[in-house]
């Protein structure tokens, strides 16, 4: 018993370790992400596979500078943005907040859905349930000692790695296409790519990330450390991402590229594993998504909450916090309500959420960069010029790629004459 | 034309009153209201000037220059204006109050503030006085429907939703530059009214450096008590803001085992520096209370407890407790020693108020002394003080001396984070 316990305690002491870095980093390969990438390479193969070098400069590049900002001021982004443009400014951004961080939240119920369907339990049960224990875990204060088991479930990726090396992908072309920038002049291409920084680079995870590091309480003369965990938690997430792209180009596009259009499909992914891969992706997905249904919700209703200056947290009751309560609950009633719309299009919609994140995007980071860049606000820990280059370009780029995405969908067959082709 | 003195309070919304007209004394238009500035050192409440123009040239109006507050705009009685360029002595109402945390002194938590209310005050001239805070939906919803909607129909809209206002003199102000602090005549003294448990629930939810503020601002043991309540997290890096001078005063107020508990949470430099700028006597107990382990007797219990001879009596122990300011905390018990220091008996305080001052004290003692050794666990400890239904538990030595005691509140304060997480 005092030897289990011994064990326990120096589990939990080096899982302690993991900060709000990491987490962020092992919340962001949710539902949407695992879909994402597993549709990028069914389709594209190893074409889209260059995005993540950018993809990865951008996500460290933000969600430092997000650190850094709780850090420094103590402060939550809705709070400065608050604070710095206006009650107006604030509604508007939140309120674009919510309704992509809602189609978040349904993706990740839908992921629950998928994760179930495969074993096989029908999602009028499963649905309804996970939201049930989402709601009780977090409301109930249990929700901390299950973090540590969804972040054990991380390990699951490494079930990807194994796959990708057993399928024998083209490892050469892999390699070249990861540094070779290719663009195609095609509406569900450039989505995907969209899709992909929406899913990596999510605006959910700036205000979770700012707020956590705020909530432990992190501090200016702490901040290396934490700094060096949130650069590795988005490496290890980039990484994540490129097996998953490499497991599927090699195990289905290389026998016919296809969209992503059911769970099952992207669980062929893991075939190489063998006769569980099935009962492995399900139980990934499964817990992939409980993860983020988890912190996706309350991270929205606490966001939204704090930005309007209204009482928010769990550590308040009911009567203290009636629209911090509401809005929670609602976004999981409801998330969790449309995925059982008979004909609900699971991974269609999963796919569409993150096309979202990545349309809010640049918004959002427009204000982050604004604000790192304030010297009353950061003191000595304003940006360097080069975070303000890599950011202002992301910013033009899913700006512009979010007005060819709504050209193409408006003119589908418009022809782009100066897009270069890839072979 | 003179107005009844019972005429209902006229208010003016900093909202309505940004926008509104200046009008000269021959009816020339002259700008529109963009800022409003109270100085506080002259008046507590009235807005002094009155500020218009565009972009970088701004001109002040003065209050004694308006002679009437109308419907559609301020008339004024001269058309005298010098241009503004910002003065350290006055607090801007749309910069320096709206959108900004401030703490409400009466309610004892942290707003945010939606709109401020003004009240027209006639004292020859007319004159405007900040009356109220708003912090509700009426301020929210008149900040959005501003300009969108006419005037008339936001007030008829807003007086059907609940009031939620924080009268002026409640409202707290936290400002980080002490210079200005001096020169807007801000002090955090009405704050000590709070109890410190409660302020150290608002410290928790202000930024960092209006935390930092605080504890420079507050009486020494004020800031000690309030320490004490903050958690752990939010403790670090008050700790690691404040000059370490400042930091040691504040910890020689506290307990010392309290005082190192909270040095335990910093790194070692940190630690170091302060308890090098402490008073020796204190600086030394708390270098002892450190090196024990958190999860123990000894780590749990205060060095300051009450202790006397065995052959006390009664009247003698009331004494030498009537003769001395005690810093011992929790004045429930008392034990007698030997010559030696070695615990012989606990006795209630209560007891000696109903035995007459001839009595032995050692005659009202528990008939069994229970005590825990430095090194017992935290576990071990609350059973014992769940066994036996104690307050106080002293604890010894190898050789029975008597170190300290561990009191009730000490058990709760190691069981609540247990609690919470619900094991």
């Amino acid at each position: 018993m005092a030897l289990l316990r011994n064990l326990r305690v120096r589990a939990l002491a080096f899982l302690g370790v993991l900060g709000p870095g990491f987490i962020t980093a092992m919340v962001d390969n949710d539902a949407g992400g695992i879909f994402t990438y597993s549709d990028a390479g069914a389709r594209w193969g190893y074409i889209p596979l260059w995005t993540l070098l950018p993809i990865t400069l951008l996500l460290v590049v933000s969600q430092e500078m997000c650190a850094r900002m709780g850090a420094v001021t103590g402060k939550g982004l809705s709070d400065l943005i608050r604070e710095e443009y206006g009650l107006r400014m604030t509604v508007i951004v939140m309120g674009l907040l919510l309704a992509v961080n809602f189609t978040n939240v349904a993706a990740n119920f839908a992921g629950i859905a998928g994760a179930m369907e495969l074993l096989p339990v029908s999602r009028y049960i499963s649905v309804p349930l996970g939201a049930l224990l989402v709601w009780v875990l977090v409301v109930k204060g249990t929700y901390q000692s299950v973090e540590k088991v969804f972040l054990a479930a991380s390990g699951f990726y490494i079930a990807y790695v194994v796959s990708a090396v057993l399928v024998e992908p083209d490892w050469e072309l892999a390699m070249r296409s990861t540094v070779q920038p290719a663009l195609l002049a095609d509406r569900g291409y450039i989505a995907v790519m969209i899709g992909m920084v929406g899913t990596s680079v999510a605006p959910w995870m700036q205000f979770y990330l700012q707020a956590a590091i705020v909530e432990k309480g992190i501090d200016s003369k702490q901040y290396r450390d934490t700094r060096v965990e949130v650069v590795v938690g988005c490496v290890l997430m980039a990484v994540v991402a490129f097996f998953i792209i490499v497991a599927c180009a090699g195990a289905i596009w290389e026998h016919g590229a296809r969209p992503i259009q059911s769970p099952d499909e992207a669980a062929e992914a893991l075939l190489p594993l063998g006769r569980y891969a099935f009962a492995l992706f399900a139980g990934g997905l499964l817990c992939s998504s409980l993860f983020a249904s988890s912190i996706l919700p309350l991270s929205t209703a606490y966001t939204v909450c704090e930005g309007l200056g209204l009482e928010s947290g769990v550590d308040n009751d009911f009567d203290e916090a009636p629209t911090f309560y509401w809005m929670y609950t609602l976004l999981i009633v409801l998330g969790a309500g449309v995925v059982l719309i008979p004909g609900f299009p699971l991974v269609r919609m999963i796919l569409a959420s993150q096309v979202l994140n990545g349309i809010l995007l640049p918004i959002v980071m427009i204000f982050i960069v604004r604000l790192a860049n304030r010297e009353d606000l950061m003191r000595e820990w304003t940006n360097g010029r080069f975070y303000n280059f890599v950011a202002w370009s992301a910013v033009a780029v899913m700006i512009g790629l979010s007005i060819l995405l709504a050209a193409f969908s408006i003119f589908p067959s418009a022809p782009v004459a100066s897009m270069p082709s890839v072979p | 034309m003179e107005r009844s003195r019972t005429e209902p309070v006229r208010l003016v919304y900093l909202t309505e009153l940004t926008g509104m007209r200046l009008i000269g004394p021959k009816g020339t238009r002259i700008g529109r209201v963009k800022e409003a500035a109270v100085s506080p050192r002259e008046h507590p409440r009235r807005v002094s000037r009155f500020l218009f123009g565009s972009g970088r040239t701004k001109f002040a109006v003065r209050w004694d220059q308006v002679r009437v507050f109308e419907e559609d705009g301020i008339v004024l009685a001269d058309e005298s204006f010098v241009p503004y360029h910002g003065d350290e002595n006055h607090l801007l109402l749309t910069k320096d109050l709206l959108d900004q945390q401030i703490i409400d002194v009466n309610g004892r938590k942290v707003v945010r503030v939606n709109d401020i209310a003004l009240r027209v005050a006639r004292n020859g001239n007319e004159q405007l006085w900040v009356h109220e805070v708003g912090v509700g939906l009426q301020g929210a919803f008149r900040r959005l429907a501003e300009g969108l909607l006419p005037n008339r129909i936001i007030r008829e809209v807003q007086e059907r939703m609940a009031p939620n206002s924080i009268p002026w003199e409640a409202c707290n102000i936290v400002e980080p530059d002490p210079q200005r602090r001096l020169r807007l005549s801000i002090s955090h003294k009405r704050l000590e009214t709070i109890h410190p448990a409660d302020l150290a629930d608002i410290v928790e939810e202000l930024g960092s450096e209006d935390r930092e503020a605080l504890f420079e601002t507050l009486g020494e043991e004020f800031a000690a008590e309030t320490l004490e309540e903050v958690k752990d997290t939010v403790k670090t890096s008050i700790l690691h803001s404040l000059e370490p001078e400042r930091a040691a005063d504040i910890l020689e107020e506290m307990d010392p085992a309290e005082a190192a508990d909270a040095l335990a949470l910093l790194q070692k430099g940190a630690r170091e520096d302060i308890v090098r700028d402490m008073e020796p006597e204190p600086a030394d107990e708390v270098a002892e209370l450190l090196e024990y382990e958190d999860d123990t007797a000894a780590g749990m219990m205060a060095t300051r407890y009450l202790a006397f001879p065995l052959e006390s009596t009664v009247g003698s122990v009331v004494a030498s407790l009537q003769g001395e300011d005690s810093q011992v905390k929790r004045l429930t018990h008392f034990f007698l020693v030997d010559a030696d220091g070695r615990l012989v008996a606990s006795v209630s305080l209560g007891r000696l108020a109903i035995a007459p001052p001839d009595t032995p004290a050692r005659s009202l003692a528990y008939r069994t002394t229970v005590e825990v050794g430095m090194d017992a666990k935290a576990e071990e400890v609350v059973e014992v003080f769940e066994k036996y239904n104690l307050y106080a538990l002293p604890v010894v030595d190898a050789g029975r001396v008597l170190q300290g005691q561990i009191t009730a509140d000490d058990v709760i304060s190691f069981l609540s984070p247990e609690l919470e997480r619900g094991l």
